[in-house]
């Protein structure tokens, strides 16, 4: 399980306004994608100097690709990525804090402690 | 030697500037109440006469990020470029650029690692609403060059409560050691209680009104003592997910000193959350 790999992914789909509209439009392939070309590359250094071990378990990749908020939360991704990059999906098919609300709701079973978020 | 002309601690929130500058049909019913109490508070900076501002926030995982995460974090620079584009398309928030203090973030650096707090530094920083959030609602015309002190409130493990308190008493002592007569106000911002991104989100309140009351009787009495004692890492998860962000308020109350009574305290009570806004004068009133 690699509640890193999870959070690489939405922050850094999240910062790039294309990739956004292409998880949007087609969550399997970007995420099919992003996994070969992108999970491994470290940020602040160059495309040479990539890692060699980062993958996503297979509970992980389906719930990116099923757009799963509430399985993303229940795995311990950062709750402030998930829910600034789905906004950025899902509100405009909404009204006025619609979707926010809707989000909250779909996740009201689950209680306190919520999943450790630590990385 | 520098004087602190004011200590500020308030709720940031990136909403406020859309409300604030919406019209008609899309100005939400609670902006007027809401634009009255800012620039009532923004008057509060403004009679303290500040040359310079120390702003302490938080990356919300902006440019700070997990392979490389500080906890605390001074900002040295001749300049700040602000606010992200996902704040811009979230919030309509409006990029900024700030000048910035470099001597006094070297100051802060040198002195602050000589007692004992390892901060790190960053000399190319772009900042984000933690720290433009305060700037709109108290120094619209974003005219004072700033030192920006970023702490992680976000990203676990955690620094602990008492750290974040220790780290407000050093910078309060620090600004007053700076050999320069400058007035500076400390400006820090964070949350009372909050969710983002679980079931308690986006209520008619924030998620937990009773940790909300207390909080500002802390804050307001410069209760540290009576705060510490009751808020731990452990203890924040149950006012709401995001609750973790009063600890910047911890970090205000260790600037503005035990005990010390705010002289200006106001709250709002909206959706989502609570604002509250806080305000001390440590060497009097202005007049």
């Amino acid at each position: 399980m690699s509640k890193y790999l999870l959070d690489k992914f939405l922050f850094t789909v999240d910062r790039d306004p294309e990739l956004v509209e292409r998880y949007r439009e087609d969550p399997v392939g970007t995420v099919s994608w992003w996994e070969a070309e992108r999970a491994n590359t470290i940020l602040s250094c160059t495309d040479q100097e990539r890692s060699t071990w980062l993958a996503f378990t297979e509970e992980e990749r389906q719930a990116l690709r099923e757009h799963d908020h509430v399985a993303l939360f229940q795995m311990g991704a950062h709750p402030f990525l998930t829910l600034t990059l789905f906004i950025a999906i899902f509100e405009r098919d909404h009204g006025p804090l619609e979707y926010q609300k809707a989000y909250g709701a779909a996740m009201r079973h689950i209680s306190l402690p919520y999943p450790d978020i630590a990385t | 030697m520098a004087t602190v002309a004011a200590v500020i601690a308030s709720t940031h929130h990136p909403f406020y500037y859309r409300a604030s500058t919406s019209a008609g049909a899309d100005r939400p019913p609670f902006a007027d109440t809401w634009v009255a109490k800012v620039e009532a508070f923004r008057e509060t900076l403004t009679r303290a006469e500040p040359d310079v501002l120390v702003m302490v926030g938080s990356d919300h995982f902006h440019q700070l990020w997990l392979d490389n995460m500080p906890q605390f974090l001074v900002g040295k620079a001749p300049f700040f470029d602000a606010n992200f584009h996902n704040e811009e398309r979230e919030f309509g928030l409006p990029r900024m650029t700030l000048r910035g203090q470099e001597d006094l973030a070297a100051h802060l650096l040198r002195s602050g690692l000589d007692a004992d707090f390892d901060l790190a530094f960053s000399n190319e920083l772009r900042i984000d609403h933690s720290i433009t959030c305060p700037i709109i609602t108290l120094r619209p015309q974003a005219d004072l060059p700033i030192v920006p002190i970023y702490t992680n409130i976000f990203a676990p493990p955690l620094p602990q409560p008492k750290r974040f308190v220790q780290l407000g008493r050093a910078i309060r002592e620090m600004v007053e050691s700076w050999p320069e007569d400058k007035r500076v106000a400390i400006i820090g911002t964070g949350h009372l209680s909050l969710e983002l991104g679980g079931p308690r989100q986006f209520g008619e309140h924030g998620p937990d009104p009773e940790f909300d009351r207390k909080a500002v009787e802390w804050i307001a009495g410069g209760d540290i003592e009576g705060c510490l004692a009751e808020v731990t890492l452990d203890s924040l998860h149950r006012p709401g997910n995001a609750t973790h962000g009063f600890m910047d308020f911890m970090l205000m109350m260790g600037v503005a000193g035990e005990g010390a009574k705010a002289d200006h305290v106001d709250t709002l009570d909206l959706f989502h959350t609570m604002e509250a806004y806080f305000t001390w004068y440590p060497n009097g009133a202005p007049a």
